[in-house]
C-alpha cells in the first residue's frame, strides 16, 4: 500500500522530511506497526522509538488517539507531536 | 437557521474590529460579543518571535469542528476563529476567537470552549526563535491545556 507521510515540528526536522510517499511493508497494518517501522528506517528515525509515547497520529487529516487504529484504506498520514497552537 | 462559523487560517495580521463588525452589522439578536486574542509574548525579553507551524487542511477542519460543537451546545448566533502562521513577533496576534449570542454567559462559555479544544486539537506548533541567536526549542504541550479541554465532560 502506498501512502503519503507527513512529518510536521521537531518530527519534521529530525526526520528532515515534511512529505514523502512511500510503500508500507505488508505487516504494517496499524498505527503502532507504523511507528515501529518507521523506527528501523535509519538513525534520524530512532526518534520514533525514543519519543513512541508522544506522538500522535491522523489517518487522512482525522486524530487517531488509538495507536491501535486501523491503517487500511489509508492515503495520508501525518506524524506530529502534541499540539500547540493557539 | 443554521449559524456557520467563518474559519480563517492566514499568515497576515487580523483586525478585531473589523471581525466583530461582520458579525453584529447585520444582525438585530445579538446581545453579548466575547473576544478572544492570543498574542506572542517576549518571554521576558529572551524571545525574538515564534514560528508557527501548521497541517494545512487539517488545521481549518478541526477548528470549525470544535465551532460547530460550540455553536450547537451554546446556541451562539455567530462565530468567528482566525489563526496566523509564520513568524510571529513578540505583541503581534496569533489568535482571535469571537462568539456571539443573546445573552453573555453562553458567548463567554462559547469562546472558552473553542480556545480549550483548538489548543489540544488543532494541528499547529510553536517553535521560539531566540535573541541571542542560539537555535530556540519546540514550545511544548502543557498538561494545563489537556486539564481545560476535558474539564468541559464535567460541566456539560
Amino acid at each position: 500500500m502506498t501512502v503519503t507521510i507527513n512529518y510536521f515540528a521537531w518530527l519534521r526536522e529530525r526526520t528532515g522530511i515534511s512529505t514523502e510517499d512511500v510503500e508500507l511493508p505488508e505487516q504494517v497494518s496499524t498505527v503502532a506497526g507504523l511507528i515501529d517501522w518507521l523506527a528501523t528506517r535509519g538513525e534520524e528515525f530512532e526518534v520514533f522509538d525514543q519519543h513512541r509515547e508522544l506522538i500522535q497520529v491522523a489517518v487522512d487529516q482525522q486524530h487517531q488517539p488509538d495507536h491501535g487504529a486501523d491503517l487500511e484504506n489509508a492515503r495520508e498520514i501525518a506524524l506530529f507531536p502534541p499540539m500547540t497552537g493557539g | 437557521m443554521t449559524v456557520i462559523p467563518e474559519i480563517r487560517i492566514q499568515a497576515e495580521d487580523f483586525n478585531l474590529d473589523s471581525e466583530v463588525s461582520k458579525l453584529t452589522k447585520n444582525s438585530n439578536d445579538i446581545g453579548a460579543v466575547v473576544t478572544f486574542s492570543g498574542l506572542c509574548r517576549d518571554e521576558k525579553g529572551a524571545l525574538a518571535a515564534l514560528e508557527l507551524e501548521h497541517y494545512p487542511g487539517m488545521a481549518e477542519a478541526e477548528i470549525r469542528k470544535i465551532a460547530k460543537e460550540a455553536i450547537d451546545r451554546f446556541n451562539l448566533t455567530g462565530m468567528i476563529a482566525i489563526h496566523r502562521y509564520g513568524k510571529i513577533l513578540p505583541g503581534e496576534n496569533i489568535v482571535l476567537v469571537i462568539a456571539a449570542s443573546p445573552h453573555r454567559h453562553a458567548a463567554f462559555d462559547g469562546a472558552n470552549f473553542l480556545m480549550d479544544f483548538l489548543k489540544t486539537n488543532a494541528p499547529f506548533w510553536k517553535k521560539e526563535h531566540l535573541k541571542n541567536g542560539k537555535e530556540g526549542k519546540w514550545v511544548d504541550a502543557r498538561d494545563s491545556d489537556m486539564k481545560a479541554a476535558s474539564r468541559w465532560e464535567d460541566i456539560l
